[in-house]
């Protein structure tokens, strides 16, 4: 089995690193994966995307013409990779900041208010983790101690503190 | 796989490099290969090695020259333009028979060209890296892990011949994340009584250099190299086959074009069409036996390329124009989507749709 | 019998292949016999440029290495960093070398007060490739390339090495001197060795300009090279220290 997740948004909005997890995850699954950042001068506010892929074959081209799940977390990502979701598919968006709606009907789109609830929080940062809550739950692979693992790998060691709260978020993510 | 840890390409090489024994690294800042600088300078203060950004890759290269003078382990690192400039390095380091690591993260050109993913360094990585008559080993790695590998391979082929090698690399190799294990065990057994280290007053001075100003003296040396070549050729040649046995189509690809190859070619499978891959894992030496072999029972062989078509002339001269090779390819920065490949395959195979 | 005159130990038996009345030679003996009163040639390792004194790895005893053309000091830092508690690095280089197409690693080189040596030979003109132009040739000065002289508004001014130099903070010490007498003979070897001495007590860059002749290309008899050396060269480029942080720090 291959799962194939392209992460897509504005740079600064933690697609990387939520393709990092979502990677870990996979790794520490005994699972082969694969994770391939879009790359170039747009830093900030550009657009970033993330190619993850989970198999227990070989991962092949790292490379998602056809997703099997899209997590969008800006309109343009929305608009440019809907079409492109496998039949079956999911998509995570985050309605706060993209009000379109998926025209199609053979695949599943979820809308969560990320940045909102986010914000709520009071750290709209998080949006990524909340969506990502989201995305596990819908998978039905929401387990807390799993979450916890992973993030103790993906979070380096200087910012242990940030832990709680991004998990945290990711629960409130699996609740909306 | 408990062991392994999920890591850039280029952060990889880094390590593997210093896993490798390689304590001096100098390199220029340039995108898609930033990373294994930036690694190099976090690490090696803290391992009593050196990192230096240099004031070019020119410079870079020279001091690359310098420590593999000493014969002590060393690289740099860069992207196409940044070899451009460190080609005259490349020919001084051939010219004096010093080993050194040259990794290339390739991005498209000519010119500045772009910062995407690209294979169109392959002619001046293995025809062309300087001027002169000469060679480097060049490796081509497919994944991280083999980014890794293939970074302790080429220090050791380096000191072995005697040669500059060169990691092949892609922007996809170098930014990608997977799973890789760093446990490598490194000896290194080379004996460089070559070395400029100071005579400690107990034997000749030893002279580095490429200059021999009589033309007899210079092509004996040529010569010589290229008898080391020929061993190089003969013994260092790596390559993979995929589903080659009973394939009737065979495809040419390395780095991340082979890997996009393979999921054309499963997909082909299902669909009966027996096509099978080799992919170059030394560019030089190139895997010449196999490709010959391959045409004689294949129909055609897909070069897929991340250029204009460099390496088919290698694939083109290996099978000795027995079967038709055809280029298969995007560039600029461009990648080939399976589903290319995959019409390319069943065009070959008589069922162009 | 005794001796009364040899040669320096840290030069080797092979004959020198420069001009009749050439400085080469003189800066030669004076970096071979301060290597030998330093007693380190055993952990000195040279670097020979392109130009001239290409073939200087022949004729100095100690380890050398050939560099590409202006890529010295790179080298030098190379092979500095890959043992500095225990290589002696010296570069001799020429003008068209250090001060044209290897500027860049001369300025950074000083820039980062890289622990080396430099001696650099500035005569004004390519010797080599038989007479051009040089970054360092004198105003309204002929040469094959600047046959109706250097005409200053068509490819700019000389470049004063150790007055640039001596902007930067990076560099320890700067000097320039010249080989065309006696005296200043005993001067210049009183900077080479001072250079060699910074390098051992960790000081840093050192940099001795040696203004120097080049009677055959410049078209002139020895003794008249040295007359214009010093009618001309010498007024242009002002003997001197430049820059020596240790005795700028000891006198305050």
């Amino acid at each position: 089995m291959t799962t194939q997740i392209l992460l897509s948004g504005f740079g600064g909005q933690g697609i990387l690193f939520t393709g990092k997890f979502l990677a870990y995850k996979g790794l520490l699954a005994d699972k082969n994966v694969s994770w391939l950042p879009s790359y170039g001068p747009e830093m900030r506010g550009g657009t970033a995307s993330c190619s993850v892929i989970i198999s227990d074959e070989e991962v092949g081209s790292p490379i998602i013409s056809q997703p099997d799940v899209l997590i969008a977390m800006n309109l343009p990502s929305f608009e440019k990779f809907e079409p492109t979701v496998k039949a079956g598919g999911i998509i995570i968006a985050d309605s706060s900041l993209i009000e379109a709606k998926s025209t199609r009907d053979d695949i599943d789109v979820y809308y969560i208010p990320a940045t909102a609830l986010a914000s709520d929080m009071g750290k709209q940062s998080l949006a990524n983790m909340i969506i990502l809550g989201k995305l596990l739950k819908v998978m039905n692979d929401f387990n807390e101690d799993e979450i916890k693992t992973v993030l103790s790998k993906v979070i380096p060691p200087k910012k242990a503190d940030m832990l709680d709260i991004n998990l945290k978020a990711m629960q409130l993510g699996s609740e909306n | 796989m408990a062991d392994k840890i999920l890591m850039k390409g280029n952060e990889a090489i880094a390590e593997a490099a210093i896993k490798a024994g390689c304590m001096h690294y100098f390199g220029y800042p340039i995108t898609p290969q930033t990373e294994v600088a930036a690694y190099m300078a976090k690490r090696m203060p803290k391992i009593g090695g050196c990192f230096l950004q240099a004031e070019s890759e020119v410079a870079a290269i020279n001091m690359v020259y310098g420590v593999a003078s000493t014969g002590k382990r060393v690289m740099t690192s860069s992207s196409s333009p940044g070899i451009s400039l460190k080609s005259e390095g490349l020919s001084y380091l051939a010219g004096s028979d010093l080993p050194a690591l040259i990794v290339n993260v390739q991005r498209g050109g000519p010119g500045l060209g772009g910062i995407q993913p690209s294979q169109a360094d392959y002619f001046q990585a293995t025809k062309g890296g300087g001027h002169g008559d000469f060679k480097m080993i060049v490796l081509a790695p497919s994944s991280v892990q083999e980014m890794a590998d293939l970074t302790v391979k080429g220090f050791d082929l380096a000191d072995k011949y005697r040669m500059p090698t060169m990691l092949l690399a892609d922007g996809t190799m170098g930014q990608m994340m997977e799973p890789v294990s760093l446990d490598y065990e490194v000896k290194e057994t080379v004996d460089k009584p070559w070395a400029t280290t100071g005579t400690k007053m107990e034997r000749e001075h030893n002279i580095v250099t490429s200059l021999f100003l009589k033309p007899d003296e210079l092509e004996d040396l040529v010569v010589e190299r290229y008898e080391r070549y020929k061993v190089v050729e003969e013994n260092e040649v790596m390559y993979e086959e995929y589903m080659m046995d009973d394939a009737d189509i065979c495809i040419a690809a390395f780095g991340i074009a082979a890997r996009v190859a393979k999921n054309a070619i499963n997909e082909a499978r299902k669909q009966g069409i027996k096509v099978g891959l080799i992919r170059p894992i030394t560019l030089w030496p190139f895997p010449v036996v196999p490709f010959k072999k391959a045409a004689t029972h294949v129909k055609e062989i897909i070069s897929v390329e991340l250029s204009m078509g460099q390496m088919i002339e290698d694939v083109r001269l290996a099978c000795e124009c027995k079967v038709p090779v055809t280029l298969c390819s995007r560039t600029g920065g461009m990648i080939p989507s399976p589903e290319q490949v995959l019409e390319a395959i069943t065009r070959a195979n008589g069922g162009a749709k | 019998m005794a001796v009364v005159f040899d040669k320096p130990h840290a030069l080797t038996d092979v004959p020198m292949h420069y001009c009749p009345g050439c400085t080469h030679g003189i800066v030669h003996r004076l970096v071979a016999e301060v290597i030998d009163e330093l007693g380190i040639e055993g952990k000195t390792i040279g670097i020979a440029p392109v130009g001239c004194s290409v073939f200087a790895y022949n004729y100095f005893n100690c380890d050398m290495i050939e560099a590409a053309h202006g890529r010295a000091p790179a080298v030098a830092t190379g092979v500095k960093r890959s043992d500095p508690e225990n290589h002696v690095v010296f570069t001799y280089q020429g003008d068209g070398d250090l001060a044209s197409i290897g500027m860049a690693e001369t300025v950074h080189a000083a820039a980062r007060n890289e622990n080396i040596t430099i001696i650099f030979i500035n005569n004004a003109i390519y010797g080599m490739t038989g007479g051009q132009m040089a970054p360092t040739s004198l105003p309204g000065q002929v040469t094959q390339t600047s046959p109706y002289g250097r005409d200053t508004k068509h490819c700019g001014f000389p470049i004063k090495v150790c007055e640039m130099l001596s902007e930067l903070e990076g560099p320890e010490y700067l000097e320039r001197v010249t080989v065309s007498n006696v005296k200043n003979i005993r001067n210049a070897k009183k900077a080479i060795k001072k250079a060699f001495q910074n390098q051992l007590d960790g000081k840093g860059f050192s940099l001795v300009e040696v203004v120097s002749t080049c009677p055959t290309n410049w078209g002139m008899t020895p003794q008249n090279a040295l007359k214009w050396l010093e009618d001309n060269m010498l007024p242009y480029y002002p003997l001197g220290v430049y820059k020596d942080r240790s005795a700028k720090e000891e006198t305050k």
